[in-house]
């Protein structure tokens, strides 16, 4: 049908004025407009590679005359990159807007819309409003769709102008239009209306809810995705009707486009927590499975984003995929972004019924070239072994045999884990210390050698050299890094409780709490020397009740990202959010943050947890829209229940309680540093390798409560 | 939602740039082309510096790359991505710089058609080609009732299809392609292993056809005749726009108005991990790996990898075939990972020939046809150079290609297909099978070190 394209020979730089009067020259003799086409096309090419055309603005604008659709559209596209600098001249270019407005080619009518919506400067803006308010009632769905999305551009170009104007009241009827095209658009137009921190609050009552779902099945796949994302701004004020509304959305999960199904589920995540009927909870988790697993078979960045939410999804609902590890063992070929995401996954996914495979896999892994991915799936295998005791022995035995390979690297993660594993299980393990100690010269990261002096210390009293080994890693002591030197300091101090009787103990605590106090700038550490010589001034028994006072195990139990935080996260499920597990607000400038909207429907234990919003900014005179199509008699008794209330601002979070519940959503990834509190100064390295543990393992005090809850994690 | 697309060559030089919106300058580009293009180690396809969110997807040395301000729908940006590149390809048959340079013009109508403020729009193929063409259309009065045509079709319920579509002589065909994962351990055992199967169709039907279209699934297949087992479970199914989901999920009949000419009508995964919810729990335990049941692999590879001393290693491979005597393998390449300091290796083989690449550190062996039941080896020896360091050799999998037609793995089979259009005509369907396997067929090595002497 179409032969191809000859218009390479066209990326090349273009002088302002050969251009120019070749375009002059083409006004004669030009048969079939083919001269002035091949200049336009130049002229966009040279557009493309950076060149600035908007010198040649009067003679582009020129070629308007010519009654060929497509000279039309390279003028508009020229028209788009250069109107909004040529305030002067756009006049000109207006009376053809105009003509194009009431063609009989509802083509060219969407055409022109678009093209002036794309030019955001008065003079335009201006005659775009008129002929907008024709073109949103226009006989045509195609002019209507394209009039949708022109609201939102007039919007962002000038707000107030636009509500002045009723748009958003003609947005709101077009929701309720004969095609699902039509009505789609309106909902992304809205959407993104209501998404601005200065915009109309955009929420959906029952009624127009089940309007859009009716447009859902003869809509576009992308208005498929408008429509179902704009149900999470519906809150379900009764169980039957979140229930309801999953049960007709539940098929949507078998859709070819990937967004569709991701978007469903972030819906039926939603509508979870508005539900009661338990058998209907678990149906939505066994549907979710498969649809994900597929989503694994797509493109590899389609995978990366299905991966990265799956780490979510199974933490809030553990039962989604609990016995699909095997689908996240990575491929040889997978790129390492999907590799480190299934990484993750088979951790979470790890327990005693398939440790075994999954720590195969990992000592698979352990081999590879990636040093990135290497040290992930070593740790890995540590955090098995403190995850899952059954597999503890074997993880053990995996981490004993990778030392032996002395690449550098991962030695010093296995020393990293193998102090967890430690800690996890006291007087278990501790046959390995003297395998540990050959490797030392290999450790060269503040990190591991931290962990391998913090072992040191901890166990001195089975290590007969131990007084040697730390007086070789106390060399270079002024120039280590500061988390190595709060090891040694306190190792010092525990070699010296455990051998008080010892010559060389005594030295070496000497020698360090001199360099501590008098040769350090670093306050903690320096605090921490004074701290230790005055304990062991005034009471030596006493200080190695404290050093070596019984500590805390381990467990992974809490690396659970908090309820209130993952369902919060959940509403952005799909979204580049989910993608990084931080709120939009958090790094997004502008963007507004989301949360769980409490109805008497929500299910107590969302509630409990419920995660309040920073205050919006809400405009300082109300916008007071009435609701779309059809009241809702019995919705308007009842006072909670929003009456398609667009008017009505999102819930004031109550006061003081802002600042609580923030700080607990972020405690994930903060509240390592709290356990510098306690004697064991490695608690606070949870940061030193950033990313790598998302989900570190930590003490055990307050967890309990925590676990206890989310053993039911349905509700 | 997006913000501007952009396609860059691999030296970061701008083909095409389209700003959405007015948040981003053209110089946003920049930046691009410092973090990614140039930089050799990007470790996602996502990159966000600041508030701005930069989203790319290579093909063939191309970035097709969109960038947003705001939280965008992650899946939507890249299926978008995807789906340019598909309508890109329908258009101009391959996409890359080349062609890209030859049809900008084009593109720019393309983006400008399937894209509206960062929204994506109707992009079904078949209806952009009926107003988006090379072709010079005159804009005139003319025009404006055909006009009324496809934009009716371009927002309404079937937008995927013509309504005057005709043909002397009505045809479908079906092309079940499943292509094979396998993920199989150096002892033999299956670590996963899965079939992704596509169920391609090119319709050539006069007006609205409406189609039925059967497979032997095991939901469907249960109730109504017991006692065949021949059925398939079908873990999970993704559909064409086309298919009506609520009659699939009622009553799994896979009925729908096709588009005109060629689509993929649905997406199935036969998996093998969805054994485990039926295994008994006592037997996981002890039996850590199983192999699948309801996978058929066709081919079945055997390696034997010795290492003698630090100088040589030895490999002895054997294909052993699975499938009926009548069928046969084509297009096999197995790819035999060597350790990096190889200098040479001697290949011997009875089919095909083998040939040592050492671009690639792989010995390739290269079978034209396989018959069923037929079994073939190759062995060899790789002289290394010695080496004061011995460099870290991942033992890359063995990688497998090959086709077999007329095999399904999954054991999928079309049951029907029925077509009902008002004209009553008479419609041929014909059905063809082919299981294959690109990249990601492939079995682990583990190296027996062998002393000498």
């Amino acid at each position: 049908m179409s032969q191809p394209g000859q218009d390479a020979k066209f990326f090349q730089r273009g002088k302002i004025e050969e251009l120019r009067s070749e375009l002059q020259a083409a006004e004669s003799k030009d048969k079939k407009y083919v001269k002035r086409k091949t200049v336009l096309k130049r002229i966009v090419a040279n557009i493309t590679m950076g060149n600035d055309m908007s010198p040649l603005f009067n003679d582009v604008v020129q070629c308007l005359g010519t009654p060929l659709l497509e000279i039309k559209k390279m003028v508009y596209l020229y028209l788009i990159s250069y109107g909004r600098s040529k305030p002067n001249q756009i006049h000109l270019v207006i009376p053809y807007f105009l003509q194009d407005v009431n063609d009989r080619n509802p083509l060219i009518r969407a055409l022109a819309i678009r093209t002036m919506s794309y030019i955001p400067i008065p003079v335009v803006t201006e005659s775009l409003t008129e002929n907008l308010r024709h073109c949103l009632k226009d006989r045509d769905a195609y002019v209507r769709k394209t009039a949708a999305i022109c609201v939102a551009k007039l919007y962002a170009a000038d707000p107030r102008k636009a509500e002045k104007g009723g748009f958003v009241e003609l947005l709101r009827d077009l929701m309720l239009d004969s095609n699902a095209t039509v009505v789609a658009n309106a909902v992304a137009a809205l959407s993104e209306i209501g998404d601005r921190q200065d915009g109309v609050i955009f929420r959906l009552n029952l009624a127009t809810a089940h309007k859009l779902l009716n447009a859902l099945e003869e809509s576009s796949e992308w208005g498929q995705i408008y429509i179902l994302d704009s149900l999470l701004r519906y809150v379900p004020e009764r169980h039957v009707d979140a229930e309801q509304m999953a049960e007709r959305i539940i098929v949507q999960l078998q859709h070819a486009n990937s967004a569709v199904v991701l978007t469903t589920i972030k819906t039926l995540l939603y509508l979870m927590n508005y539900m009661e009927n338990r058998k209907l909870i678990e149906h939505c988790c066994r549907k979710m499975g498969p649809p994900l697993v597929t989503l694994l078979s797509s493109g590899p960045e389609v995978q990366y984003v299905a991966l990265r939410n799956i780490l979510l999804i199974i933490q809030r609902r553990p039962t989604v995929l609990k016995n699909d590890v095997k689908v996240f063992f990575c491929k040889y070929n997978d790129p390492i972004y999907v590799k480190l995401a299934k990484l993750e996954i088979m951790y979470r996914l790890a327990r005693a019924e398939n440790a075994n495979e999954v720590l195969a896999e990992l000592q698979e892994y352990a081999t590879e070239v990636d040093i990135d991915f290497v040290r992930k799936a070593v740790r890995s295998i540590g955090r098995l072994a403190i995850k899952v005791e059954a597999a503890a022995d074997k993880s053990i035995e995996a981490l004993l045999s990778l030392l032996e390979t002395k690449v550098s690297y991962v030695v010093q993660e296995a020393t990293i884990v193998i102090k967890d594993i430690f800690r996890r299980y006291p007087g278990k393990y501790e046959g390995v210390i003297p395998t540990l100690c050959t490797h030392l010269d290999l450790l060269d990261e503040p990190e591991s050698k931290a962990a391998m002096v913090w072992i040191l210390g901890q166990y001195a009293d089975r290590i007969d050299n131990a007084d040697e080994l730390l007086d070789v890693l106390l060399d270079g002591f002024l120039s280590e890094a500061v988390e190595v030197q709060l090891a040694l300091l306190t190792a010092a101090v525990k070699l010296f409780v455990y051998k008080s009787g010892s010559e060389s103990a005594k030295e070496i605590v000497h020698k360090v709490l001199k360099w501590a106090t008098e040769d350090v700038d670093n306050p903690d550490l320096r605090d921490r020397g004074f701290m230790y010589w005055r304990m062991l001034a005034i009471n030596p028994s006493v200080t190695g009740e404290i050093v070596l006072a019984e500590k805390p195990p381990i467990t992974t139990d809490s690396d659970r990202m908090d309820r209130g935080a993952l369902d919060q996260l959940l509403l952005h499920t799909g979204t580049i959010s989910s993608i990084y597990h931080k709120n939009p607000e958090t790094f997004i400038r502008n963007a507004v943050g989301k949360a769980l909207v409490d109805s008497p429907a929500l299910n107590s234990n969302s509630r409990a947890v419920l995660v309040a919003l920073p205050r919006l900014q809400v405009p300082d005179m109300p916008i007071v829209i009435p609701g779309p199509g059809p009241q809702e008699p019995q919705a308007q008794k009842r006072d909670p229940p929003p009456l398609a209330s667009m008017s009505k601002p999102l819930p004031q979070p109550e006061e003081g309680t802002v600042a609580d519940v923030e700080e607990e959503g972020e405690s994930d990834h903060e509240d390592t540093p709290d356990q510098s509190k306690s004697d064991d100064p490695y608690s606070s390295l949870g940061n030193a390798f950033k990313d790598y543990m998302t989900d570190q393992p930590r003490p055990i005090v307050t967890t309990s409560r925590q676990r206890h809850e989310d053993e039911d994690l349905l509700f | 939602m997006i913000s501007a697309f952009f396609i860059f060559n691999q030296k970061g030089e701008v083909l095409i740039s389209r700003l959405y919106r007015t948040d981003f300058k053209r110089s946003i580009a920049d930046v691009f082309r410092i973090q990614v293009v140039s930089n050799s180690d990007v470790r996602s396809p996502i990159i966000t510096l600041g508030s701005t969110s930069f989203f790319h997807v290579r093909m063939n040395n191309l970035y097709i790359v969109a960038v947003t301000k705001t939280n965008a729908n992650a899946a939507l940006v890249f299926e978008f991505c995807y789906r340019f590149i598909n309508i890109a390809k329908s258009y101009f048959g391959k996409v890359d710089e080349e062609s890209v340079k030859n049809n900008f013009v084009l593109i720019y109508e393309l983006i400008d058609e399937i894209c509206d403020f960062g929204y994506p729009q109707n992009s079904e193929i078949d209806t952009l080609k009926s107003y988006i063409t090379t072709e010079s259309i005159v804009s005139t009065a003319i025009a404006a009732e055909e006009s009324s045509k496809i934009t009716s079709q371009a927002t309404g319920a079937t937008s995927w299809r013509r309504g005057d579509v005709k043909y002397k002589k009505n045809e479908a065909f079906v092309d079940v392609v499943e292509t094979v994962n396998l993920s199989m351990s150096a002892k033999g055992t299956t670590l996963r292993a899965d079939v992704d199967g596509h169920i391609q169709m090119r319709a050539y039907l006069s007006g609205t056809p409406e189609c039925k279209f059967g497979l032997n699934d095991k939901l469907v297949i249960d109730k109504s005749e017991h006692g065949t087992s021949d059925a398939v479970e079908l873990d999970d199914c993704r559909f064409h726009q086309c298919v009506r989901l609520h009659d699939f999920n009622s009553t799994r009949t896979i009925s729908f108005i096709p588009p005109d000419g060629e689509f993929e009508l649905m997406r199935c995964v036969t998996n093998s991990s969805s054994l485990q919810n039926t295994i008994n729990p006592m037997q996981r335990t002890h039996n850590s790996y199983r192999s699948t049941s309801n996978v058929k692999l066709p081919l079945r590879i055997i390696p034997t990898v010795n290492e003698i001393g630090t100088s040589q290693v030895q490999y002895t491979i054997t294909i052993k075939t699975s499938f009926d005597n009548k069928l046969s393998a084509t297009n096999v390449v197995l790819r035999i990972p060597t350790p990096l300091n190889t200098t040479s290796v001697d290949c011997k083989v009875a089919n095909g020939k083998a040939k040592y690449v050492p671009a690639e550190n792989v010995v390739v062996w290269k079978l034209p046809r396989i018959q069923g039941g037929q079994e073939c080896t190759f062995t060899g020896t790789a002289y290394l150079t010695s080496t004061t360091t011995r460099q870290v050799w991942a033992r890359p999998p063995i990688d497998v290609d090959f086709q077999v037609l007329m095999f399904t793995a999954s054991g999928l089979i079309v049951r029907f297909l029925k077509v009902f259009e008002k004209g009553n005509y008479q419609s041929i369907k014909w059905v063809r099978y082919l299981t294959k396997a690109e990249g990601t067929y492939q079995i682990r090595v583990s190296v027996r070190i062998v002393c000498q002497g």
